[in-house]
């Protein structure tokens, strides 16, 4: 993908200037290697990206509602009241109440807390461990990297899910275990897309250069390899927080997910989903609702960011 | 080609090695003991050390391990705590009426995907595009359990189509059939969430292939844009979708856990949940095995596919 470099290509530690001062339309010549301007460049993309502005929008707009909204519509999620249980949506319940007579916009947003944050943390901890560990086994090359990827393929052998439900039925599962245990499992793929771009980097000049100059492999891991893998992983990070919402919900479905009074989307559809039968709608749209709508929009993000990426490697 | 092949069979037994490891530090990562586990909190300590001696849970752990490697060579793996069979026959039983199910489910998502990318490639870039891309994106990313969902609301409970789970005491492969309409939504949901992964594979590699120049050729030439589709770039586009499918090998066995349990479909995902939820763990740890090595051999297939079925790869690996 990367067009070969000039001999007289520049070191990349030489400033470049604000590529954005050079406007949009700006190409970066042959050759040049923007390394810490990339994440400027890439940002200015994402800007003008409607899909990826629209994604981030909708995203915003669920922290606000999950987070803050609390703070402005007061409920009851802890008490079970009978005498409330399954109001249709009406005054003083938006959105009716469910089987235990809990408010159910209520439930939304604190179910949401727990969805997004899950999201967001396994989204950022499966990126951190997935980009060093694929950054130094791509390093080390030979038997260590041999033997480390070897790791990664055992990982990816197995679907997530699959492991996932292994793990559910062993422990007992609260938000930390099970932001810790989707990181844990969830890292490989990452791992693997950096790896591949090391090696790819490993052979440039520049990083030979560094090599040259006495540079420690530290030092090359975290100045070049680390911040030229921003791009994919940043794609991926974004990926993860669909993915890893949609596995506590699918979790949650299958009755497998922490037990009360843990709240989340999927437990909301779970318990609503037989009162689908009995005709009480409201305790399971809102749900469902949301969570495509979240789903959506980070996968929308995802995408958008993965096209950008794309077009910018194939521009260069 | 024959030192690349020998390189990616040893990769594939590395893994294998790997997901017994796996599978097996998994199971002895169990909090308490699986006896416990299995018996309740109420069995007594006789009963607990029956169990153990039983099961060979009282073994030093490489010893217990070696003993596991031994009897999966022999095609043995383990007996479950809950059905009391081996787990070889639980999964024996299952996993045939998987194929049958995925397979369905993969033929339809192929019939749907693959004329809907091709038609999105020649309509690239135009609203068609979108609009198509934009439907099957949304349904692809909607959880499959609400799909499933929705479809029972208005096919079950609003017009009484269909039952919304699958009739029980079924037995063999072809018992699957006795009330083909059972089969219906099952494979609606599973391909729904596929058709948007074939069709967009489809669509970015026909949209490759029609830049290059052997399409300008033929049309220049004045082939008409039938003969062109068919006779010069299914065949090219449809490469990448066979690895695709190669990776898709391992669904076949994992079953789709979401729509068995939705519809109480008697396959790998049904029987997987069913013992996740009773702490099964020998058919937990049997299933992942299988699961792990339809991964590795899948892998190796969609490998050496596109290696004989693109002249390109060939020659440059010969």
């Amino acid at each position: 993908m990367q067009s070969p470099e000039p001999a007289t290509g520049q070191l990349p530690e030489a400033p470049a200037g604000n590529p954005l001062a050079r406007g949009m339309g700006y190409l970066p010549e042959g050759g040049e290697v923007v390394t810490t301007e990339s994440g400027n460049l890439f940002l200015s993309d994402i800007l003008h990206n409607k899909r990826a502005m629209s994604g981030c929008a909708i995203v915003l707009l669920l922290v606000l509602f999950c987070f803050a909204g609390p703070l402005l519509y007061h409920t009851n999620q802890t008490a079970t009241n009978l005498n409330l249980e399954n109001l249709p949506p009406g005054a003083g319940h938006p959105l009716g109440t469910d089987e235990y007579g809990i408010d159910i916009l209520g439930r939304l947003m604190v179910g949401g807390q727990s969805s997004l944050e899950l999201g967001f943390a396994v989204a950022l901890s499966s990126t951190v461990i997935g980009a060093l560990y694929g950054a130094i086994s791509g390093m080390l090359g030979g038997i260590a990297d041999a033997f480390l990827m070897r790791i990664v393929d055992t990982l990816l052998a197995v679907p997530t899910f699959i492991l996932l439900l292994i793990c559910a039925s062993m422990f007992t599962l609260n938000l930390v275990t099970i932001i810790a245990i989707l990181a844990l499992l969830s890292w490989p793929y990452v791992c693997r897309l950096v790896r591949a771009q090391v090696l790819a980097l490993k052979e440039r000049e520049f990083v030979q250069a560094s090599t040259a100059m006495g540079s420690t492999r530290m030092r090359i891991l975290f100045r070049h390899m680390v911040p030229n893998t921003f791009n994919i992983f940043i794609v991926t990070t974004t990926f993860a927080v669909a993915d890893s919402i949609y596995a506590l919900s699918a979790l949650s479905f299958l009755g497998l997910g922490p037990p009360p009074p843990f709240a989340d989307w999927g437990t909301m559809l779970t318990n609503g989903v037989n009162d689908l039968f009995d005709s009480y709608p409201w305790e399971v749209y809102p749900a469902l609702v949301i969570l495509v709508i979240t789903v959506i929009a980070f996968r929308q993000i995802g995408d958008a960011l993965n096209d950008i990426a794309s077009a910018r490697s194939s521009r260069r | 080609m024959i030192w690349l092949l020998l390189k990616r069979l040893g990769q594939s037994i590395a893994v294998i090695i790997g997901v017994m490891i796996l599978t097996f530090i998994l199971v002895h990562l169990e909090p308490g003991n699986t006896a416990r586990a299995v018996l309740g909190f109420k069995a007594t300590p006789a009963r607990v050390a029956i169990f153990n001696n039983t099961y060979g849970l009282n073994r030093p752990l490489p010893v217990q391990f070696w003993l596991y490697c031994i009897h999966v060579l022999h095609g043995n793996l383990g007996v479950s705590y809950s059905a009391l069979q081996p787990v070889s026959t639980l999964i024996a039983q299952r996993l045939p009426r998987d194929v049958v199910l995925l397979g369905l489910a993969t033929l339809l998502s192929l019939i749907i995907g693959l004329p809907m990318g091709l038609y999105q490639a020649l309509h690239h870039g135009t609203i068609k595009d979108d609009v198509v891309a934009g439907t099957w994106f949304t349904l692809y990313s909607a959880p499959d359990f609400m799909e499933a969902l929705i479809l029972i609301a208005i096919f079950c409970v609003h017009f009484h189509i269909f039952q919304p789970s699958f009739p029980g005491g079924i037995t063999t492969v072809g018992g699957l059939f006795e009330d083909p309409r059972a089969m219906v939504l099952p494979v609606v949901v599973l391909a729904i969430n596929n058709v948007a992964s074939y069709s967009q594979y489809m669509r970015s590699s026909a949209i490759e292939e029609l830049m290059q120049d052997y399409i300008r050729t033929a049309r220049a030439k004045g082939m008409r844009q039938r003969m062109i589709l068919t006779r010069h770039l299914l065949r090219n586009a449809l490469l990448p979708i066979i690895t695709i499918l190669g990776l898709s090998l391992p669904d076949l066995v994992a079953g789709a856990v979401i729509a068995e349990a939705i519809f109480s479909f008697p396959g790998m995902g049904l029987l997987f949940w069913q013992s996740a939820l009773s702490h099964d763990y020998p058919v937990l740890l049997g299933a992942t095995l299988i699961i792990g090595v339809a991964t590795v051999l899948g892998n190796l297939i969609a490998d050496i596919a596109y290696g004989v079925l693109d002249p390109r790869i060939r020659h440059a690996i010969a």
